[in-house]
């Protein structure tokens, strides 16, 4: 007992002070929010796009990268000649539209809080029931571990659930394996109306490595309409805490800026 | 009786040279290996009949790999099946029960005599019209509808749980026959994370390739990625810089502590001891933050890359993993040594899910799972490749293969892997990130083991004439465990389901692909 006692005066208290203070600083390779700029691609180029795993830098038009499908491996910034790409430390990536996912070098349009009644009813509380549907256990160890004292996400009112009837909405993970789409649709049935769904992930945004595999259905917006995006593969739990946090109108920056 | 070829860790061989055998005689290999020479079966899979230089235009062909652990020494054959059926090996080798299963899955073979013939992953077979359970081409296949094990009787009871669990967990169905409190049988369904990795894995390498690789089981990246890039330095040649070994050896380490880490926070979580949950839980995302200052991210993707590393470290960088990782060493000690000495928590820990020392063996376990049972078993020792060619790692053990020694393992080897990163830190060898992998060998094979933090990955290349994959077979740890969480639960309370299984702590998607 003592030393339990003990080992709780040495390992302190750990619960990170974001939002109201900084971040937690993010390793010096992260690869977070890709800064584009087409106007350096020599004509014609095609090397991005050539070797990206997912196919999410279209070389059609002018360079266009889909965060959403992105993997945030490092291949494009490796075979660009021109350092038209290069990955940012900025954390900041949900969006409510999927088509805001697609960056052509303007700025990304980061999500907007939920509209009226629900941002009042789910403002200060929000049950989520999380579902793996075909994840590879990184989207949800890093959505599982917003739970642990460092991020403890129970500050904000947001908890995970155990039971759907329990839940305001869900949180996917995973392409949507054929495996789990009934699974998935039911639970989405038993969560009570009104009800907000949220897609974390390269996976279960799009299918991720799996995009067109006949044994998965590329993300969960194929079954279930998505209020939230959030990318990564898998995204830093601080990407998915800001994602929540902005669906919320939880973050002061929002609050200055009202929106029109 | 006919011998196998031998083959090592990481060593390619000519297709040819695998020896071809008659189906008896293959059979009678695989049975005497195991049952007299006290082999181990390491992978045993099903592959197009083209794909092992076999020349039938029917059939497919069946590869089998059993270890020698005492010798470091890997047997291998193959034969060809006619494709329709095939005498199975299970009642003389009970390991072999879910490879089976799976090849029937995969290339619509049947096994006769297999006690327990059930699909594995629910999805149809790889070759149209061959179906080991008669379906036809067009049938929906449901994922978790098979016939359960049942038992019958006035009290007894059936309870079903998952595919979606209470916690953030992926999907798994596990029927549970029950007399009040008392499990009498468990029977899990898994299948739900099915992917088709190893379809798509045919062909390749593609762009995709390492894709999968490190997503196989997301938390394994590090593990699977490695034993991919085995498989491909030895086919194309590459020799990889005494630097990119090393850090290797740092990342899959990391990657074992992280995971350790985690799972004895949340085995004490399980049991609502909470101290040790919550510093395990916080310390945990300090390992996983080591590893992104290696390579960016958390789970070490991008790190691993055939002929080398996508990053190497610096010597700032070495100093920063030294000071943070004597930190974490204290803490860590600290959080977890509270487990040993609360009483409350070894009366929970203890005599809980149980596996006797010959169910394991029987099971043909690997990793803390078999470790827990006194088996010593484990890949860096019995085979060693890269850094571990080196470095000599005792092999940690426990004898009561219970929730307690799968625990106390997991402590022992978190105490060795620190000490081997940090060793590593000291000497660590100056440059040679990466070096540039070739082209592969045709018509060639290759195993390569990986102890990763669950245990031993097995991946077998086979590439055609053109050195594209024909075949690449991907042998999760979880694959050889998931049913000894069945076992562990028999006799039990169903109150410590979650326990059991944190203990374990398999992978579904690593055994879904
Ligand atoms: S998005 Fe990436 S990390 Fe998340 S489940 Fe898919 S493969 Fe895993």
């Amino acid at each position: 007992m003592l030393k339990a006692l003990l080992a709780r005066a040495h390992q302190g208290h750990r619960t990170m002070a974001y939002p109201a203070g900084a971040p937690p600083p993010m390793p010096e390779r992260f690869r977070g929010l890709p800064a584009l700029d087409p106007a350096k691609c020599p004509e014609g180029c095609r090397s991005c796009a050539d070797v990206c795993p997912t196919d999410a830098i279209a070389k059609d038009g002018p360079l266009a990268l889909d965060l959403g499908r992105c993997l945030f491996c490092v291949e494009c910034v490796t075979a660009c000649p021109e350092a038209a790409i290069a990955f940012t430390h900025d954390t900041r990536l949900a969006t409510r539209r999927r088509e805001d996912l697609v960056l052509t070098g303007q700025a990304l349009p980061l999500a907007d809080a939920l509209e009226g009644k629900l941002c009042r009813l789910f403002g200060r509380s929000l049950n989520l029931r999380v579902v793996s549907a075909g994840d590879c256990n990184a989207c949800s160890s890093d959505v599982n571990v917003l739970g642990t004292v460092g991020w403890d996400v129970g500050r904000f009112g947001i908890q995970y659930v155990a039971s759907p009837r329990h839940a305001d909405g869900l949180l996917i993970t995973g392409p949507v394996t054929e495996n789990m789409r009934l699974a998935l649709q039911r639970t989405y049935d038993a969560v009570p109306p009104p009800k907000i769904v949220i897609a974390v992930g390269a996976c279960a945004i799009s299918g991720g490595p799996y995009a067109g595999h006949p044994e998965q259905h590329d993300g969960a917006s194929s079954v279930l309409p998505i209020d939230l995006f959030i990318p990564g593969c898998p995204p830093h739990p601080l990407t998915i805490l800001d994602g929540l946090l902005r669906l919320l109108g939880r973050l002061e920056e929002q609050r200055r800026v009202p929106r029109g | 009786m006919t011998a196998g070829g031998t083959t090592r860790n990481g060593r390619a061989l000519a297709l040819k040279d695998v020896p071809s055998l008659e189906p008896s005689q293959f059979r009678g290999w695989l049975v005497n290996g195991v049952r007299d020479k006290g082999r181990r079966v390491v992978s045993y899979f099903g592959a197009a009949s083209n794909a092992a230089g076999g020349t039938a235009a029917e059939g497919i062909s069946l590869v089998a790999v059993l270890a020698d652990d005492a010798n470091g020494r890997l047997s291998i054959a193959r034969t060809i099946s006619d494709g329709t059926t095939f005498e199975s090996v299970v009642p003389e080798v009970t390991q072999a029960h879910l490879f089976e299963r799976e090849i029937a899955e995969q290339y619509g073979v049947r096994f006769e005599g297999h006690p327990w013939p059930k699909p594995v992953r629910f999805h149809h077979s790889y070759r149209k019209g061959y179906d080991a359970w008669g379906r036809s081409v067009d049938a929906q296949i449901p994922p978790g509808v098979l016939d359960f094990f049942r038992v019958e009787g006035d009290e007894v009871h059936e309870v079903a749980v998952g595919p979606v669990h209470a916690g953030v967990i992926e999907p798994g169905h596990f029927r549970f026959q029950c007399h009040g409190e008392q499990v009498f049988h468990l029977e899990i369904a898994l299948g739900y994370q099915h992917r088709g990795i190893e379809r798509a894995l045919v062909g390749g390498p593609t762009k995709r390739t390492l894709p999968y690789m490190e997503t196989a089981a997301g938390d394994t990246t590090i593990g699977h990625a490695m034993a991919y890039a085995q498989a491909v330095e030895a086919l194309s040649g590459a020799v990889v810089s005494a630097h990119a070994h090393a850090v290797r050896g740092i990342a899959l380490e990391l990657e074992r502590l992280a995971n350790h880490v985690g799972d004895l926070g949340a085995l004490a979580g399980d049991i609502a001891y909470l101290p040790t949950a919550s510093y395990c839980g916080r310390l945990r995302g300090d390992f996983l933050n080591m590893t992104a200052e290696l390579c960016g991210s958390r789970f070490g993707r991008g790190l691993v890359r055939p002929g080398g590393v996508g990053f190497d470290l610096s010597s700032d960088q070495v100093r920063d993993l030294r000071s943070r990782l004597t930190v974490a060493r204290t803490d860590v000690t600290e959080a977890v040594e509270l487990l040993w000495e609360t009483p409350s928590v070894r009366e929970r820990f203890e005599g809980t899910g149980t596996v006797s020392p010959d169910d394991a063996e029987a099971l043909g376990l690997v990793g803390p799972a078999a470790r827990a049972c006194g088996i010593q078993r484990d890949v860096r020792h019995d085979f060693p490749a890269g850094i571990y060619r080196f470095v000599h790692l005792p092999v940690m053990t426990a004898h009561h293969g219970d929730v307690n020694s799968r625990a106390y393992v997991r402590w022992l080897e978190i105490q060795q892997s620190i000490s081997f990163i940090l060793s590593q830190l000291d000497g660590l060898p100056a440059n040679g990130t990466r070096a540039a992998a070739g082209a592969m060998r045709p018509d060639a094979l290759v195993v390569a083991l990986t102890e990763g933090w669950r245990g031993e990955i097995c991946h077998v290349a086979m590439t055609d004439a053109a050195g594209r994959f024909s075949r690449y077979k991907i042998i999760d740890p979880s694959f050889h465990n998931w049913f000894a969480l069945a076992l562990a639960l028999r006799d039990g309370q169903i109150s410590d389901f979650p326990l059991c299984n944190k203990s374990f702590n398999l992978s579904y998607c690593g055994h879904d692909l």
